[in-house]
């Protein structure tokens, strides 16, 4: 099997996201986790771009990586981490916790492996999806998701802006 | 191989102009200043005090690198160099003449650089968080709620541009300005661009991250020596940044008459860097939460009222 370099791209991004997010759930230390995550965003952006997809992979750059976990980050920035927190949460990690998820991880892998052994391996940059052609599809045939997506996000304003208002306007 | 050998130099002499620029901004800025307020400014190390780079630059090296020892160390060094590097990729996707610039012709192009711009705000997040100080956190908290902000209209105001050209490749964005710039069909998607720009830069009027009269120096506060220059030689990047990618999406590119397009290109930046300093030196500094209801109440409904009126002028066959 001949690795073209985009396969080998391919596999060191792919690696780099599963290892990253591996990191990420491990940390005790909130702020290392979510940078994990970023790093393991960032590599899953790589990974969409090698496959063809590069309106995905800056989506996720921008989205993902570039607004919601800064959003994140404001959040653990504003809780007071000191180490009496940090060694609270090394606490909660103790190792019969890992049980269930281990199980179910190692479920989930098996049935990837075996879906990924009948397969070819990545497919490639052979064809590249247009960001016009995710446009389009967006707003013909796969419509009904879009609108209940705004659906989901209008919930989301109203609450935020009924939240958000002071407590003389709420009653 | 000689493509990847040219495309090679192409980015390390791309790369070693923008550094030197920027460096050389650092003075041009100052001299700037002081010619609008009427005064001298640097004019003291070598002819009208044109080594003052020079001189800046010994004296940075040379300072003590102190990292205080309530920092987070990974942190606290990885934060400036996101600055710079981020700043630095995004100059990848930006076309610098007819055939040069080191990807203008990603198709993805756009996308990329706002990408970049929106991991640029961890550097000076991490550096306010890593710095375990309260004026550092506040300027470091400040900067994450300014950017995402601002980030929203940046990012609605150029898809007018995007409407008109049906493409996020730089290159024929430019490519489709030869007849007229979109400054004129696209004037208040320009405004909120330009304005988005200038916080994303944190420049005056906008440099409430650092806002050094309430803050000490906000997110950079902890930082000396060569950790401190890279977040200011990534300032000075990123108003040329803005001012690039400014003149690429809405004054044409490198076309003009007579002269030839690289001298243009480097006409126009010019102009808007010196349009960013005299920000600084006729403008004073907005209250917070003024900043914020402005970014949202004003910028983000013109921006959204432009997009329509675009579209309803693209469907009615007016261009």
């Amino acid at each position: 099997m001949s690795l073209s370099g985009y396969d080998i791209v391919f596999y060191a991004a792919s690696a780099f996201a599963l290892l990253t997010t591996a990191i990420a759930i491990t940390r005790a230390n909130p702020l290392y986790g979510l940078l994990n995550f970023v790093l393991s965003l960032l590599g899953m952006a790589v990974v969409f771009y090698t496959l063809g997809a590069p309106f995905a992979a800056a989506l996720e750059v921008i989205v993902y990586a570039g607004a919601i976990m800064v959003l994140f980050l404001f959040v653990v920035m504003m809780l007071r981490l000191d180490r009496t927190a940090i060694a609270r949460e090394s606490g909660w990690l103790t190792s019969s916790i890992w049980i269930i998820p281990i199980l179910s991880g190692a479920a989930l892998a098996g049935e990837l492996l075996y879906g990924l052994l009948g397969s070819t391996g990545p497919a490639g940059a052979h064809h590249i999806v247009s960001p016009q052609a995710v446009g389009l599809k967006l707003f013909t045939t796969d419509l009904a998701a879009v609108e209940l997506a705004s659906m989901l996000l209008l919930a989301g304003l109203i609450g935020a802006y009924h939240l958000g208002r002071p407590a003389r306007a709420r009653d | 191989m000689n493509a990847i050998l040219l495309s090679l130099i192409q980015a390390v002499a791309v790369l070693l102009g923008i550094t030197l620029l920027a460096a050389g901004l650092t003075f041009a800025e100052r001299r700037l200043l002081g010619f609008w307020q009427d005064r001298l400014g640097p004019n003291r190390v070598g002819w009208q005090g044109t080594l003052q780079i020079v001189a800046d630059m010994i004296k940075i090296f040379f300072k003590q690198d102190w990292t205080p020892p309530f920092a987070d160390k990974i942190i606290f060094t990885a934060a400036p160099i996101i600055v710079l590097t981020t700043v630095v990729l995004a100059f990848a996707v930006i076309p610098l003449g007819p055939f040069a610039g080191i990807m203008p012709n990603l198709n993805i192009g756009l996308l990329f650089f706002l990408g970049m711009t929106s991991l640029s705000v961890y550097g000076v997040i991490l550096a306010g968080w890593s710095s375990n100080s309260k004026f550092a956190l506040l300027g470091g908290m400040r900067a994450a709620a300014q950017t995402i902000s601002y980030e929203v209209f940046m990012g609605l105001a150029v898809v007018g541009v995007v409407m008109l050209t049906g493409s996020f490749n730089l290159e024929t964005i430019v490519a489709a300005q030869t007849r007229l710039w979109f400054v004129i069909p696209q004037f208040f998607g320009f405004l909120p661009f330009l304005i988005a720009g200038i916080a994303e830069a944190h420049r005056l009027p906008f440099d409430l991250p650092e806002g050094e009269n309430e803050l000490g120096a906000g997110f950079h506060t902890e930082y000396s020596s060569m950790k401190f220059g890279m977040f200011f030689i990534g300032e000075y990047a990123s108003i040329v940044l803005i001012s690039s990618i400014t003149v690429v999406l809405y004054f044409g590119g490198w076309h003009g008459p007579l002269l030839p397009p690289a001298v243009w290109f480097a006409l126009k930046i010019g102009a808007f860097i010196a349009f960013f300093i005299l920000l600084r030196a006729a403008l004073p500094r907005p209250r917070y939460d003024q900043l914020m209801s402005y970014g949202w109440k004003l910028m983000l409904p013109l921006t959204i009222a432009n997009l329509a009126i675009t579209g309803a002028l693209m469907l009615a066959g007016i261009e």
